[in-house]
């Protein structure tokens, strides 16, 4: 056994909890200012602890949204992420599995050229072919769309890669069981591969949640109208409008709603997270 | 890589990959083949014609000392970002690996920033290092130093580093823990046996059986930092001031939006492209390498 001496135990604990006030610090601020009145914030330093004013300044922003910010009210904001988040997440499930298992169980010319153009998509971030990809749904008319929004965001290879990966570990005695009993393929992925995927798919679910509600610049350029606004994108806005009009504890209680919805989702699943997130190592 | 029962239906498999395909061709693989076709390109201002220039725009780029000046920025970004993000959060991985009580609430802890967008993180910390509200801008000036981001370049490259670190060091944390947590105690016991004190048994067993683990993060995080960090920029600082941090990505972005210099923007696109198919190719090296022996 190792030797435990007590010194190090303390500096352990003192680095961990200096790390976790660090890292905690900007949220303490950010949610200590969204309950503040104006005057308490601009008067420096900015107030350490909860003000009384949350429910009037959440009430604000969800209603209203934030002067001089040139964006609608956060509730719409937040529903067109959600929307967004929850489209991409599960688009990008569906035809990953779709198409990882049409590569695995079925044998056809051109498959190994089909894994490879999924593949390459893995090499292509949006930010690096933003401006034809911007004409493609410009051209299709996409532009201000939920579809816009979302379908061309929904083509993953790392999804399919991952799936591929979990199929092959599944033994061919149960397609061999299956195909005695009469299954088709349709019946065998859906009684079997998908129920036998399912911890794959929760943790994926996760990781490809948060990625859908944090897109920034691809509905920053998609949509100009504010009904398709999503809720992080609208950042820019934010920190501009505080030049105009000092509205800091409105911003703030923004920034706690745009992050609050992923922030949740890693906490409360942080099994699936984990898993997700070393699986796709994304 | 197939199996050996298969099912025949040939239209059923094209069918069920259609969906993905589609997308692909469409919003992908055609994008980047414009991108491509438009790099050799020069478009006159009205574009009223184009023309094939070969290879003009990328001279034009490499000779323009704007371009140099983001790719030096980046440099010196990710490099940071990189280096900061993987050292603390080794530290964090290492203490929480050492302590018996509690580790997990510090894992809960320490894990969510990971969920933060990076604008949503450059605006938390535009809040922190704010001129008039910003309580570190506020404990700078008590220790003498005038914190303002909008006019000193230094500050604000520093300012989209912290940001862009703070939201990475949760992810990397969770890969180092679990390097660690992956390391046999019996190699640790031996060594202590040995006589090795705490700093050798780090340096000398944990430190290099963890390489492959701290290889792959810098791959990684210098890929998140050369393309996942354009929110932070964009929010924060919009390249500026002056130049002082345009990231490569930004300025794709900049040029081809706002300046509408195609031909210049697509040149960019490709060089983004290449960086990144160059890392893609060494982060799958490790994957398959882990695939093999797990």
């Amino acid at each position: 056994m190792v030797e435990r001496r007590p010194i190090f135990d303390a500096i352990a604990h003192l680095t961990l909890i200096l790390g976790v006030v660090v890292v905690g610090l900007p949220i303490w601020i950010v949610l200590v200012t969204s309950t503040q009145r104006m005057e308490d914030v601009l008067a420096a330093p900015i107030p350490m602890w909860f003000g009384d004013r949350a429910l009037e300044n959440y009430a604000a922003v969800l209603g209203v949204g934030v002067q001089g910010s040139h964006t609608g009210p956060v509730a719409r904001m937040m529903l067109n992420s959600l929307i967004m988040a929850l489209a991409i997440a599960i688009g990008k499930i569906t035809i990953s599995l779709l198409s990882a298992f049409a590569i695995v169980y079925f044998r056809f010319p051109g498959r190994m050229l089909a894994f490879w153009t999924i593949f390459l998509t893995l090499m292509l971030p949006v930010e690096v072919r933003i401006l034809p990809t911007f004409e493609v749904v410009a051209n299709l008319g996409l532009l201000n769309s939920y579809l816009g929004l979302t379908v061309p965001l929904i083509a993953s290879a790392t999804a399919t890669f991952l799936f591929r990966q979990f199929f092959l570990t599944v033994p061919e005695e149960l397609t061999e069981a299956a195909r005695v009993d009469g299954a088709g393929p349709l019946r065998f992925l859906w009684s079997i591969l998908i129920p036998l995927s399912r911890t794959s798919i929760a943790a994926l679910f996760v990781i490809l949640f948060i990625y859908g509600w944090n897109q920034y610049l691809w509905p920053l350029l998609v949509t100009t109208d504010e009904r398709y606004q999503t809720i992080v994108m609208t950042m820019q806005r934010l920190v501009e409008a505080t030049d105009a009009a000092p509205e800091f504890h409105h911003v703030a209680a923004v920034a706690m709603l745009a992050m609050l919805p992923p922030v949740l989702v890693v906490i409360l699943m942080q099994r699936w997270f984990v898993k997700g997130l070393t699986d796709t190592e994304k | 890589m197939h199996k050996r029962v298969t099912f025949r239906e040939r239209w059923l498999a094209l069918l069920l990959l259609a969906p993905q395909l589609a997308i692909t061709l469409v919003f992908f693989i055609w994008p980047a083949g414009r991108a491509l076709w438009q790099s050799v390109l020069l478009e006159d201002p009205f574009g009223l014609s184009t023309r094939f220039v070969w290879f003009d725009n990328f001279a034009r780029l490499f000779a323009d000392p704007l371009y140099l000046n983001a790719l030096r920025v980046t440099l010196i970004f990710s490099a940071a970002v990189a280096a900061s993000g993987i050292a603390s959060a080794l530290l964090l991985a290492v203490m929480a690996d050492h302590v018996l009580r509690g580790a997990a609430i510090y894992k809960t802890l320490l894990i969510w920033p990971y969920a933060v967008a990076p604008a949503v993180a450059g605006l938390l910390w535009f809040f922190l290092f704010h001129p008039t509200v910003g309580i570190l801008a506020w404990l700078l000036r008590q220790a003498g130093i005038e914190w303002n981001h909008k006019l000193d370049g230094g500050q604000a490259l520093m300012l989209v580093i912290v940001a862009a670190t703070w939201k990475q060091i949760s992810y990397n944390f969770l890969f180092f823990l679990a390097g660690l947590q992956s390391i046999p105690r019996s190699l640790i016991e031996a060594a202590a046996i040995d006589g090795a004190s705490p700093g050798q048994r780090f340096w000398k067993i944990v430190f290099p059986l963890l390489s492959p683990t701290t290889f792959f993060l810098i791959v990684v995080n210098v890929v998140y930092a050369f393309f996942d960090t354009f929110g932070i920029v964009h929010a924060v600082t919009e390249g500026g001031p002056g130049q002082d941090t345009t990231i490569l990505v930004y300025k794709v972005f900049k040029d081809g939006f706002i300046a509408l210099d195609l031909g210049g923007s697509a040149a960019q696109s490709v060089i983004l492209l290449l960086i990144v198919s160059v890392l893609t190719v060494f982060q799958f090296r490790f994957i398959e390498r882990r695939v093999q022996y797990a």
